[in-house]
């Protein structure tokens, strides 16, 4: 490490650094984007984790910072895993069924990025939460 | 985003390293690494997460998951479970005791509710032993941005407006220290940062320096700047090798990384700071007896003035300030006088850390707003007495603060209401204690340190805690008169008029406010030779329930005078004549037939 | 007492002691970072060592010896195999820590500061790890036994004997 030699530089390196860190605000931030990858058994025997890197190697690529992307367990809708769920704050949730790793970039590009939802991807939600 | 999907941090402080948070960290990563995780989780150790009486803590982001009591045995689970399935593992929750529910998010949970994090705002969140996250959370940005944009008296003058007084005590408002520093015309000066921690069951600058230790060195550069000194010393105990260690490496990291040295930020201001050891001697916490220290000398106060300031350390003007003190001033630097000020109260702004410890049910560190109640911060966030007991007493301000009772509880507190009601905020110990705790006896408990720790040269502190500490064993003891306590009043206030120090000053606190709050119990001791809390062992006298005892021996077996006599399977006596109330028979006993009274 | 280390080991302590002294960069005010050191080689502090720390530094060694005996954490006598250090802080001493201690006193029939005949056991009084919430605390060798109960002593013991 050669020294840091002035204010402007050790800017632009917080700036490089702060997004190894921004995960641990994700979780605490209101108004992120959520997106839940089911990773149960079932899930991740079709490819839910590779899914999920792919996500989140676009997103990086893409430079997008209010993506919070967490797991959960089974959603419930195995006849189409990989699922992934997207959460607009404020809005309704949005499932997308057999998401493997390509469609999961299309998400990223599309969705996420340009609001634009990727329709033939929708499935419905099998249950209401209460 | 980061590189990695997910953080796990786990607090790597003193408390929970004590309970194997090691083990933890190092089988999280042998599972992950087993589940091919290893390059989209992290494991981060932390500084102390504050909730120490359910460590060890470790927390999972982005999920914003917290388990408490985590076992190095559990590690596999929450791999398995939570970072390859994303199934919360629910019996590491924490159960809100209040709602009987458990609770995943920290910030639900009423230990941290009513928390505002300044001086702790990084520990539990960034791993101490790395620069770049200090960095990243802008961390030298205060520096940089007095170095750039800002006179020395400019800062001087931005602190002062914000308030901002010693946290470690005495509670001198910071910016007119450094000013007394600024304006005293001298070649050399130095900053002194004050870690030798001394107050027993206080431990929020370890904590600090465990789990931020940038922030204080970022603020001893500051405060270089701002006074026109180019050296600093960390004055730490010993006693606290963790600590010592993590401020070595981040030294190290700050030298290496320009932030520490010559020609800061290319701006042409050079200020370096090393290490210096304390030994163990409580009166170093005074700063005129540190910067003895630190000459090498034994520890003994001198007079003020000359304050250091003028004259301190080499006889060079010196500021001495607190850990806690300097953690507050990169976020004063970066958001303002205002924002700091606006928090708490007229006279006291900006927040404390308190050490929540003794009989309460969530034991940690605590930080929030000064003017806040002692009941919010023993019953809401310290989630009341532990076992359900009966609240009597909360001692604040270590050795050298008071108890406070019942009527206490909804005093707004700072500096100044803490001090009118016979305490003192000190370095913030908080201990509370419940109807199982004899006041006399926590009296002498404070006074046995006290004199333990004086340095002897003057006669009030030395000669004078000394009589304080025998009258009071002499009560405890049930051969206290009327007229002891009398001359414990007097000469506790006479020791408060003339000791030299802030340490022997301060002294007779915890028996001229026991005497004042509990002054029934003492009346007891010495008129009644009573001690309601059945602690002082010589006012006690042990007797069999003839009910509730089987006959079982146990008792009689262990009895070193042979005193209990009985047949077996009937029930047993003690002779009182001859019972020297060691209470050996009533820890044997197992069916809770011997009782105190 | 017992022997603890042969003559030839000691000069070599003396010498390491020597050559962190030589490689300091200050010497004002050293002394008390000196007897860190010293006391770090050769387990305490014996007159020798304060003698030889003197006339290093170039000191009285009255000015060593007030110093020496004005810190607790600097001691005159060999300590034991094993030093049971017990906190008397005031979070443990609420929660029961003078029982502790006076059940190690008993055990071991020595007092805080205090070496067992065989060299094998210490004890001492501590004021505060900043363990708080384990309260009360002993440490063993610097591993700690949290919420402990007058019942464990033995079994703390044992792991020793």
């Amino acid at each position: 490490m050669c020294p840091i030699k002035s204010l402007d530089e050790l800017k632009a390196l917080r700036d490089k650094l702060k997004t190894d860190i921004d995960v641990r605000e994700a979780g605490e931030a209101e108004g992120n984007i959520k997106v839940i990858v089911g990773m149960a058994t079932c899930g991740i025997a079709a490819g839910a984790r590779e899914t999920m890197l792919a996500m989140l190697e676009e997103i990086n690529k893409l430079g997008i910072k209010n993506v919070t992307i967490v797991q959960s367990g089974c959603m419930g809708s195995c006849y189409a895993e990989p699922t992934v769920e997207l959460r607009f704050p404020g809005q309704e949730p949005i499932l997308y069924g057999n998401v493997n790793s390509e469609k999961g970039r299309e998400i990223v590009t599309k969705h996420i990025k340009d609001g634009e939802l990727v329709q033939n991807l929708i499935i419905g939600r099998p249950f209401e939460t209460v | 985003m980061s590189k990695y999907r997910m953080h796990l941090l786990v607090c790597g402080g003193t408390g929970c390293k004590a309970s194997d948070s090691d083990g933890i960290i190092s089988n999280l990563e042998k599972h992950i690494k087993e589940h091919g995780l290893e390059n989209e989780v992290q494991v981060v150790t932390t500084g102390c997460f504050g909730f120490c009486e359910k460590g060890p803590i470790v927390k999972v982001h982005p999920d914003n998951v917290f388990y408490i009591e985590v076992k190095p045995e559990d590690a596999e689970e929450i791999v398995k479970e939570h970072l390859v399935k994303g199934r919360v593992v629910n019996r590491l929750l924490y159960v809100e005791p209040t709602l009987q529910e458990r609770v995943g998010q920290h910030k639900d949970m009423a230990f941290y509710k009513k928390q505002i994090r300044i001086a702790l705002r990084n520990c539990g969140f960034i791993s101490p032993e790395d620069i770049n996250e200090y960095i990243s959370v802008e961390g030298y940005q205060a520096l940089g941005k007095v170095l750039t944009e800002m006179s020395p008296e400019e800062v001087i003058e931005l602190v002062k407006k914000s308030g901002l007084r010693g946290r470690g005590g005495g509670g001198f408002p910071t910016g007119i220290k450094w000013e007394a520093a600024r304006k005293t015309a001298s070649e050399d000066k130095y900053i002194i940062c004050n870690a030798d921690e001394g107050d027993p069951g206080a431990f929020m600058d370890r904590s600090i320096l465990e789990g931020d230790p940038h922030s204080v060195l970022e603020a001893m550069a500051i405060a270089g700047y701002a006074t026109g000194a180019k050296e600093g010393f960390i004055y730490i105990r010993a006693e606290y090798p963790l600590a010592i260690h993590r401020l070595q490496i981040a030294i190290t990291q700050a030298r290496e990384f320009g932030l520490l040295g010559k020609d800061i930020l290319g701006t042409g201001f050079d200020f370096d700071l090393d290490i210096r050891y304390g030994a163990g001697a409580f009166v170093c916490g005074e700063e005129t007896a540190l910067i003895h220290s630190i000459e090498g000398d034994r520890g003994e106060p001198t007079n003020k003035p000359p304050f250091p300031a003028q004259s301190g350390l080499w006889k060079k003007p010196t500021s001495v300030n607190n850990v806690e003190t300097f953690a507050n001033i990169p976020p004063i630097i970066l958001k303002g006088a205002e924002w700091f000020s606006a928090i708490g109260t007229e006279k006291s702004k900006g927040t404390k850390v308190f050490a929540l410890a003794g009989k309460v049910n969530n034991v940690g560190l605590v930080e929030v707003p000064m003017g806040i109640t002692l009941r919010e911060i023993i019953f809401d966030i310290g989630g009341g007495i532990k076992d359900d007991r009966k609240f009597k007493s909360v001692q604040t301000g270590g050795p050298s603060g008071g108890c406070l009772t019942e009527e206490n509880l909804d005093t707004p507190i700072d500096y100044e209401t803490l001090a009118s009601i016979g305490s003192m905020m000190g370095s913030g110990g908080m201990i509370v204690m419940d109807e199982d705790d004899c006041m006399v006896n926590v009296a002498k408990f404070y006074l046995e340190f006290t004199v333990d720790e004086s340095c002897g040269k003057c006669t009030p502190c030395r000669v004078g805690n000394k009589r304080l500490h025998e009258i009071l064993t002499r009560i405890t003891e049930g051969k206290g008169t009327m007229k002891d306590l009398e001359v414990l009043k007097e000469l506790g206030e006479a020791i408060k008029d003339t000791a030299l120090c802030g340490l022997g000053q301060t002294s007779p606190n915890p028996v001229l406010s026991t005497m004042k709050y509990f002054w029934d119990e003492y009346v007891e001791h010495v008129k009644d030779k009573k001690c309601r809390a059945g602690v002082c062992t010589s006012l006690l006298s042990y007797y069999i329930i003839a009910e509730k005892c089987i006959g079982c021996t146990a008792c009689a077996r262990v009895c070193p005078v042979k005193c209990i006599k009985g047949e077996v399977k009937k029930p047993h006596e003690i002779d009182q004549s001859k019972c020297i109330k060691c209470g050996a028979c009533y820890t044997a006993c197992k069916f809770k037939a011997i009782e105190k009274r | 007492m017992k022997k603890v280390c042969t003559n030839k080991l000691t000069d070599e302590k003396f010498k390491a002691l020597d050559e962190f002294i030589d490689k300091l960069s200050y010497k004002d005010g050293a002394l008390i970072t000196v007897l860190h050191k010293a006391q770090e080689i050769f387990g305490y502090l014996p007159v020798e060592v304060q003698l030889h720390v003197a006339q290093k530094l170039d000191m009285p060694a009255a000015k060593v010896n007030g110093v020496v005996t004005f810190y607790s954490y600097f001691s005159e006598t060999p300590k034991g195999e094993h030093v049971i250090s017990v906190c008397l802080g005031t979070a443990c001493f609420v929660r029961g820590a003078e029982n502790i201690i006076k059940e190690f006193e008993k055990r071991l029939s020595i007092k805080p500061g205090q070496t067992t005949a065989d060299g094998k056991f210490s004890i001492d009084a501590l004021r505060c790890v900043g363990a708080c919430g384990l309260a009360p605390v002993v440490m063993v060798d610097g591993k700690v036994y949290g919420r402990v109960k007058v019942e464990d002593v033995d079994a703390i013991l044992k792991n020793y004997i």
